[in-house]
């Protein structure tokens, strides 16, 4: 690909990224301070799932990326998720 | 230039080795998840005694060199050479700072006794072990990772000076980036699941 056809990503929305992703770290602080018993968990890895898209989709221009890669970043998203799946059905059910 | 360059084959290979470590790292992860299951309530109770603030301000310096890195890569594609050597010294001194502030936090726990091995977690109830010694390895392997992201960095900073990466050729400084990009995915985990955890 020519460099000129590559994507070139503005200072602009770099930095609305990056307040983006400082705000999110605020949210996830602020909400470890409050005890929503079940819902600590799951929530504070949603927020972190969302800086890591973020970071994923527009620092590391996965936006605008051709099919293989995408594809295979998701990939190995599942193979983690299968990892992880596959443990817990050993331990949560012991 | 007279040699043909695949800049997209780079890239997928550049992937394709960021997902050997995304697997690495998720191993591990895994562990992490299995033994917060097992030791809920110790992990919560020692998570309290890593620092929040030292952890939180190690996130920003983080999330603020990875933006200074993407947009070394946006500074140099429109020839603006200075603001690429300027972005990316800012991105080394974040990531120095962010391994001061972990010297500090580690010598604080060897200090008060904490450290593989160390009489009193061998001691401790399991939980406190297995924690701790979770934070060791995954913290100093992400650590290993920073001086590597750090190093290549570095290594950008000179070619850029040097003009070997130019508004044309910047291959290597897009792929140092993916990989100090995904330092900052993994601590983006690391900081909620060792320091916030109730």
């Amino acid at each position: 690909m020519d460099s000129a056809q590559q994507h070139l990503t503005s200072y602009t929305t770099l930095a609305l990224v990056l307040a983006a992703l400082l705000l999110l770290t605020g949210i996830t602080i602020g909400v470890s301070y409050l005890d929503l018993g079940a819902f600590n968990v799951p929530l504070t890895l949603t927020i972190a799932s969302a800086k890591v898209s973020l970071v994923l989709l527009f620092f590391m221009h996965l936006k605008y990326e051709g099919w293989a890669i995408k594809i295979s970043v998701l990939v190995t998203i599942c193979v983690l998720a299968i990892m992880i799946g596959l443990t817990f059905c050993d331990v949560a059910f012991r | 230039m007279t040699s043909q360059h695949d800049r997209t084959g780079t890239r997928i290979g550049m992937w394709l080795f960021l997902y050997t470590e995304i697997i690495l790292f998720g191993g591990l992860f895994v562990l992490y998840a299995v033994y917060f299951h097992e030791y809920s309530a110790a992990f919560a109770e020692n998570g309290k005694e890593l620092n929040r603030v030292i952890g939180a301000f190690n996130t920003i310096l983080l999330l603020v060199s990875s933006f200074t890195v993407a947009a070394s890569l946006t500074a140099i594609r429109r020839q603006a050479k200075r603001l690429c050597l300027l972005l990316l010294a800012a991105s080394l001194l974040c990531g120095s700072v962010f391994l001061v502030n972990k010297y500090f936090e580690w010598g604080h726990k060897f200090a008060v006794g904490i450290y593989p091995n160390s009489p009193l977690l061998a001691s401790a109830p399991p939980g406190k072990n297995i924690f701790f010694g979770l934070y060791y390895v995954i913290t100093g392997l992400h650590g290993l990772h920073v001086i590597i992201g750090m190093s290549l960095l570095a290594l950008c900073l000179v070619l850029v000076h040097r003009d070997r990466i130019t508004a044309h050729r910047f291959t290597i400084l897009e792929n140092s980036g993916l990989y100090w990009h995904l330092v900052d995915l993994i601590w983006i985990f690391v900081f909620p699941l060792f320091y916030l955890i109730l």
